[in-house]
């Protein structure tokens, strides 16, 4: 089911959950402005925003992203994800990340879409729209709250990012979420994707590097008919 | 049709047995035969991707004040919501409305990828059963429905029996009922759904593939009512069984 690399620590295997955040970089927020205030909105999110990368996005290095005929466009969705270790359930702030057991990169893949209100899954969860790279023990990371994050399309820098500007850090984040659904070892839970994401066309080749966490790479190419 | 169940120290396959009091009761494969109440009802399946419909029968659609649709309102859930018959769903303090879905599920059974909607039954091994819980007050206007609301532990009811899709002939036909403490509340019929299961299988493989395992839970008709802790929630279809469950309290969950 997973292309994705070797996890060779504990809990030894990646569950095939993969949770993503919206709306959780600063710059992503920032971007909706007073949007947030009107219709169809209304009013601020509260609560973490979470959405599922299914199991036929998941994907690995290497892996050819399918770019959809009719949306030649894609959006790429860097951003760090948690690899759970341990059941997380009302776990406090200070205590989460002892559940952690490792980070890695995730390529969060979107058709553009300028509504966030109730989009269709055709925007997140088509085959293949969720590479992930390989994961990195928690111990080789240490503090996830600062972290670089960079995207480069065909060798260019494209966007930069730093988990220093997440509105929920990671432990917060895992706290919040735990109150109202438990995360079991090996799910991932992306923690959210900064604003503008970088769009690319079938032909580029996509990198994304993370501090401490090596970098993948997939290359977007014309969906097969 | 068959349940998955645990007792006595390992998870069993089993069929329905007919107790010598007349109720009906699982036989293990091992032989072993016991009462319903004696097992652990664990989901029927290995359950992989969950789809769900939002706003699939019209009736229920103009009960929220939603207009025509375009396209299916399909959401995501994950495995971690998940539980089996005879479980437990927290109400929390705080909600003033926390509703069932009764739901008709479709198991996927083979991979599915850009499959017309004539060939759509070849890849659906069973049916079963599904409560697919909301609860109202924590829903937010961004990515509708949130998974605060829908995606909360033990807010997935299914089972209690995968049933083959060889012994339910019309699934297009089929009554489909929820009582809460022995009171009918809510009923319908699978032939009101806006988009059948057919269509739906073929808007879902023409963007994602299906495999064996997954599960999409097509919709719920009208007569959501608003459950409290101590309510015993039993949802019916025809042929399918009757899927029971109980809403508890914070306090059981130590909150």
């Amino acid at each position: 089911m997973l292309g994705c690399a070797a996890f060779d620590f504990a809990p030894f295997g990646l569950s095939g959950t993969v949770y993503g955040t919206l709306l959780n970089q600063r710059s992503a927020l920032v971007a909706l402005g007073d949007a947030v205030n009107q219709k169809p909105y209304l009013k601020p999110p509260r609560a973490p925003i979470l959405y599922v990368k299914p199991r036929n996005t998941l994907a690995g290095e290497g892996h050819a992203v399918p770019v959809p005929a009719d949306s030649p466009e894609l959006e790429v969705g860097a951003t760090l994800g948690v690899v759970i270790g341990r059941p997380v359930c009302r776990v406090s702030e200070t205590q989460a990340l002892d559940t952690v057991a490792g980070y890695l990169i995730v390529n969060d893949v979107s058709v553009p879409h300028a509504s966030y209100y109730r989009p269709s899954i055709r925007q997140k969860a088509r085959d293949g729209f969720c590479p992930l790279g390989a994961a990195t023990a928690r111990e080789s990371v240490g503090d996830p709250g600062a972290l670089g994050i960079r995207v480069f399309v065909d060798g260019k820098l494209a966007a930069s990012a730093s988990t220093a500007d997440l509105l929920r850090s990671v432990p917060r984040l895992l706290a919040d979420v735990s109150e109202f659904m438990t995360l079991s070892p090996g799910d991932v839970l992306a923690v959210g994707v900064a604003a503008p994401a970088p769009r690319v066309r079938a032909g580029a080749q996509v990198r994304i590097e993370i501090d401490k966490l090596g970098a993948l790479n997939n290359r977007f190419v014309a969906e097969q008919l | 049709m068959r349940a998955r169940v645990a007792y006595s120290g390992a998870v069993h396959e089993a069929v329905p047995h007919a107790l010598p009091d007349g109720r009906t009761g699982v036989r293990l494969t091992d032989g072993r035969v016991l009462a319903e109440e004696a097992v652990v009802w664990l989901p029927p399946f290995q359950v992989g991707t969950i789809i769900a419909l939002g706003l699939n029968y019209a009736d229920h659609a103009k009960e929220l004040a939603f207009g025509a649709q375009e396209e299916p309102l399909a959401f995501l859930k994950g495995p971690g919501s998940l539980i089996g018959h005879r479980g437990q769903t927290r109400r929390p303090a705080d909600a003033t409305f926390m509703h069932y879905e009764c739901e008709l599920a479709v198991v996927i059974g083979s991979t599915a990828k850009k499959v017309p909607a004539v060939r759509a039954f070849e890849h659906v091994a069973g049916y079963c059963i599904a409560n697919d819980y909301t609860i109202r007050d924590y829903l937010e206007n961004y990515y509708r429905p949130n998974l605060r609301v829908k995606n909360r532990d033990g807010g997935t009811v299914l089972g209690p029996w995968f049933v083959p899709a060889s012994a339910v002939p019309d699934p297009g036909n089929l009554n489909l009922s929820t009582s809460v403490n022995g009171r009918r509340t809510q009923s319908g019929n699978t032939r009101d759904l806006i988009f059948t299961i057919p269509y739906l299988i073929e808007y879902l493989s023409s963007f994602m593939s299906l495999s064996a395992g997954d599960v999409i839970l097509t919709g719920t008709p009208e007569g959501v009512v608003n459950v409290a802790a101590g309510d015993e929630v039993v949802c019916e279809i025809d042929g399918l069984g009757r899927l029971i469950n109980h809403i508890v309290a914070d306090e059981v969950f130590g909150r």
